[in-house]
């Protein structure tokens, strides 16, 4: 069971109150670029074992979308921000680098 | 012309608690810029509440103005004013981007009476409806069971909660069987 904060309305509530919608971040890839970009982007996902950037949408609040920042393996959720954002913010990457020092950072 | 019926027109359950379908009451979708000093004073005039802040809701003398979303409010007026306050905001926000949509008969409202009220909600929402969490003037939109609704305090003892009302029934019936007459927990 995951606990996000969803960061539109402030409320810290569980799982079953979101939708999942996927990988965060991706780049887009549309008319005119090349088959292995847009295949790239329809369909290839990193899928790793451990810090992950995922898309949330609090579909049983406020309907608003939001970006998580979580660990696949643990369920640890390091931190949600808005989605208004091409990567995440500085004060997630610091909580992310406190609790996995490996951890090799975005992108 | 035909004529308006609410979802279970009035319908009442009396067990743990007392559950009541609302009747017609007038629902105002409006959407915009919440920040924005012409929809705030448009919508003050429409009820003569304050804007809530942030999951809350404030009564006025006529309305009250439920917090929706970071740019949704829910207008609660009397069934027949609907169509005017629709009117008057559309005039008065004629230049901004809004969406103002009198949605009364897609809503089913229930109000629940009784000192158990907390404990009904709580077997089916994903909320911590403790006295300390949530008090009179909270609003929460979630889900009751599978369905999504809004609920919030008018006092101590009584929640009024909103859901589509092609899901009023089965709701309704929900609530019902979650007061039952001795299976509330006594917890909250």
């Amino acid at each position: 069971m995951l606990k996000l904060k969803c960061p539109a309305c402030g409320v810290e509530a569980e799982e079953t109150e979101f939708a999942a919608g996927g990988e965060a971040h991706l780049k887009r890839f549309g008319p005119g670029s090349d088959d292995r970009d847009f295949t790239d982007y329809l369909f290839g996902r990193k899928n790793p074992r451990g810090v992950h950037f995922e898309r949330w949408r609090h579909a049983f609040g406020c309907g608003k979308w939001f970006h998580a920042a979580r660990c696949t393996a643990t369920l640890e959720v390091f931190g949600t921000y808005s989605a208004r954002t091409t990567e995440p913010p500085a004060d997630i990457v610091a909580a992310i680098k406190a609790r996995r020092p490996g951890w090799e950072g975005f992108k | 012309m035909s004529e308006a019926i609410s979802v279970l027109g009035g319908a009442r359950f009396t067990g743990a608690i007392e559950i009541t379908e609302a009747g017609l009451q007038g629902m105002i979708s409006l959407r915009g810029d919440l920040a924005d000093a012409a929809l705030r004073a448009a919508v003050t005039s429409a009820t003569g509440a304050d804007m809530p802040d942030v999951r809350r809701i404030t009564f006025g003398d006529t309305g009250q103005v439920a917090w929706m979303s970071p740019d949704e409010l829910l207008l609660l007026v009397d069934y027949a004013r609907a169509d005017a306050v629709v009117a008057d905001l559309s005039a008065a926000l004629a230049n901004k981007h809004h969406m103002a949509a009198n949605v009364s008969d897609a809503r089913a409202m229930f109000r629940l009476h009784g000192t158990g009220a907390r404990e009904v909600l709580a077997k089916g929402a994903p909320v911590d409806l403790s006295p300390q969490a949530f008090g009179i003037g909270d609003l929460r939109r979630t889900r009751i069971g599978q369905l999504a609704a809004a609920f919030w305090m008018t006092d101590a003892e009584t929640f009024e909660v909103v859901c589509f009302r092609s899901v009023g029934e089965f709701l309704f019936d929900w609530l019902c069987v979650a007061a039952e007459e001795g299976s509330l927990p006594e917890f909250l």
